[in-house]
């Protein structure tokens, strides 16, 4: 945003003609208006092609469209959401719809927390991703500092079976993945409604396992090679050096194990299935064809506030996890 | 991963052995916690997978060996091929959509230069709403009395759709939402491997007399052929797996028109109360997306080195 200042004002400069090619490519439906900026980096139209008023005025069409093709199909069904809940059963039924509910009383969210308690789901489900966060982290941060750092005897073939399993999507073990909680073996414990049953495989992250210690491997040796002459231990090594220097990535995967929890749903139908255990998308998922529209939709709101405050406090770690996730890192 | 041991580091020595002992039994504690997760969520039920698939269970007497008479079960309900089918369709339809718009978004996106924070935060909104809450918001737009999709085709003077409850648009519907809800997260990988090509590029095949769509053709989708390819892999082994969808809104319905293999497996366990049966579905379905899936993690391991 601030670098492009120098932009509508500036058609005075442009006044050059342009050379050979551009009456060709003049389908060019998009523009770009900072062209004056030397720095920019070039990408698929020409700055040049840009500054010409043609090319300014089909920048601003398609900038004006896409600005309202993406509000139309990202924002406004969630302002038709919130707005939704606050209209009464009639209104919801009425046609046309109205823009505007005809009354703002917030009564309904009050109705939708208490009917479907959604207090009570709201808590399970902190307890079920604070837990994994917490496994998580102790789990998959030691298992990658003891393969990075302290590369024992069979560690690659370790981390090659933990890498592995991001080859067998989920969904294709969950029958025996059930099984297992259902009855665990050789202990035979009954995981099932408890939460050992999300917190325990939210910890077996092998896509974790090889981000964190693709973070370790870059931290110089030298540096715990001190530490250690020093007499540290290894727990305190990366307690005292590992961790702190590990800043970013351990953000990036608290995010990521915090929102995969959240938004897990078929795992948690299936292992949490008793109503006081239920997390909130199980929760409302279960008991929404029960409810008044207007509570059903006010839950749901309910349900995206945590996710989206997340998302808008974290933005930037969640993109990097994202970019980081898929194949540059 | 370029962790070549170097053996030569190691002290050598009267000492070294007990210190290397004792180097592998820390290594090994700070590795236990990951290990018994693994061993008892992931590498064991990669296990039990494939045992299930050819076991009679009943969970009161031992299971029995069946051969492959589980599969055979399994094939031979009608609804086995529908399954399949509509799974094959619903992966196609996604990757039309949920492929081919976030690249042209994202190329798009790319040469906007206002309003692109904006732009990127709504794209991915979706993405961050619980995908439930996603789906039963477009059960109730798809609702045919007064959802809202309803709604704005009568605005438009077009007939309405019944949606979820036709065996025409059910399968549809169904890929809509989903591309919806994960629309963003392709946009912005795409937008963060655009962004990565050298201007250089555009500019010497411009003046070569390349115009816009040449332009797309030769220059932005060679030099992010890596990142289209792998996320093909990643999408098909995504989509195929669809269940939350027809869970949620059409219980596999109507006359199985949205009926999907993942679907099928869980009524096998869970409503039928033949895990046997859906075993082999699951079994059928990893040979299948682990033939994706092993491209998918040969492509993305080249990409990073």
């Amino acid at each position: 945003m601030p670098k492009v200042t120098v932009r509508p004002d500036r058609p005075a400069t442009a006044p050059p003609p342009e050379p050979a090619p551009p009456k060709t490519r003049r389908r060019s439906r998009r523009a770009r208006a900072s062209a004056a900026e030397p720095r920019e980096f070039r990408s698929l139209v020409s700055p040049h092609t840009l500054n010409t008023p043609r090319g300014r005025l089909i920048y601003w069409t398609v900038l004006t469209c896409v600005v309202v093709v993406f509000t139309a199909v990202f924002v406004f069904p969630l302002y038709w959401m919130v707005t939704g809940a606050l209209k009464t059963p009639e209104e919801l039924a009425q046609i046309p719809p109205g823009f505007f509910p005809s009354s703002l009383d917030f009564g309904v969210y009050a109705e939708a927390w208490e009917q479907l308690d959604l207090g009570l789901f709201l808590t399970n489900t902190v307890v079920y991703a604070g837990g994994a966060w917490l496994l998580t982290l102790a789990f998959d941060v030691s298992a990658a500092y003891a393969l990075s750092k302290l590369r024992p005897v069979l560690g690659k073939a370790v981390l090659g079976m933990m890498l592995s399993t991001l080859m067998i999507p989920p969904m294709v073990i969950l029958l025996p993945a059930y099984l297992t909680v259902k009855e665990l073996p050789i202990l035979g414990w009954d995981l099932l409604n408890t939460p050992w049953a999300i917190w325990l495989p939210a910890a077996a992250n092998g896509f974790f396992v090889f981000l964190l210690k693709r973070f370790f491997d870059s931290i110089p040796r030298e540096l715990l090679e001190a530490a250690q002459i020093d007499g540290a231990s290894a727990g305190r090594i990366l307690w005292s050096i590992v961790l702190p220097v590990s800043r970013p990535i351990l953000g990036v995967v608290s995010i990521l194990s915090v929102v995969n929890v959240w938004k897990d749903f078929v795992w948690p139908l299936l292992v949490l299935p008793d109503g006081e255990k239920m997390t909130i998308s199980v929760g409302i998922a279960s008991l929404a064809a029960r409810m008044p529209q207007n509570v059903m939709i006010a839950s749901l709101v309910i349900a995206s506030i945590p996710t989206m405050v997340v998302f808008l406090l974290f933005q930037r770690s969640i993109m990097a996890g994202l970019t980081a996730g898929s194949l540059k890192g | 991963m370029s962790t070549t041991t170097a053996p030569a580091s190691r002290p050598r020595g009267p000492g070294a052995l007990r210190s290397g002992i004792r180097r592998n039994l820390t290594a090994y504690g700070f590795l236990c916690g990951a290990l018994i997760c693994f061993a008892f969520f992931s590498w064991y039920p990669m296990v039990q997978e494939v045992l299930l698939s050819f076991q009679r269970t009943n969970f009161v007497d031992e299971p029995t060996w069946v051969g492959w008479a589980n599969f055979r079960t399994v094939a031979e309900d009608a609804a086995f091929a529908d399954a399949w089918l509509n799974t094959i369709a619903f992966t196609g339809l996604a990757l039309v959509f949920g492929y081919v718009v976030p690249f042209v978004a994202a190329i798009v996106l790319n040469e906007l230069r206002h309003a692109k924070a904006y732009l990127r935060f709504v794209v991915y909104l979706p993405v961050m709403l619980p995908p439930a809450v996603a789906v039963l918001l477009f059960k109730w737009f798809y609702d045919p009395g007064a959802g809202l999709f309803n709604q704005i085709l009568d605005l438009a003077h077009l007939p309405a759709l019944s949606w979820l409850d036709s065996t025409d648009t059910a399968l549809i519907s169904l890929v809509i939402v989903s591309t919806w809800m994960n629309l963003g997260t392709g946009t912005l990988i795409y937008l963060a491997a655009l962004q990565s090509i050298p201007g250089e590029l555009y500019e010497a095949a411009e003046l070569d007399g390349a115009g816009l769509f040449k332009r797309v053709w030769h220059v932005t989708i060679p030099q992010t052929k890596l990142i289209l390819l792998v996320m093909l892999l990643l999408q098909i082994v995504a989509t195929m797996q669809v269940f939350i969808e027809p869970y949620l809104l059409t219980g596999g319905g109507p006359e199985n028109a949205t009926l999907t293999v993942a679907y099928l497996m869980y009524q096998y366990a869970f409503n039928f109360g033949d895990f046997g049966g859906g075993g082999a579905l699951g079994l059928m379905l990893m040979v299948v997306l682990m033939v994706f899936s092993a491209f998918y993690l040969r492509l993305s391991r080249d990409n990073q080195s």
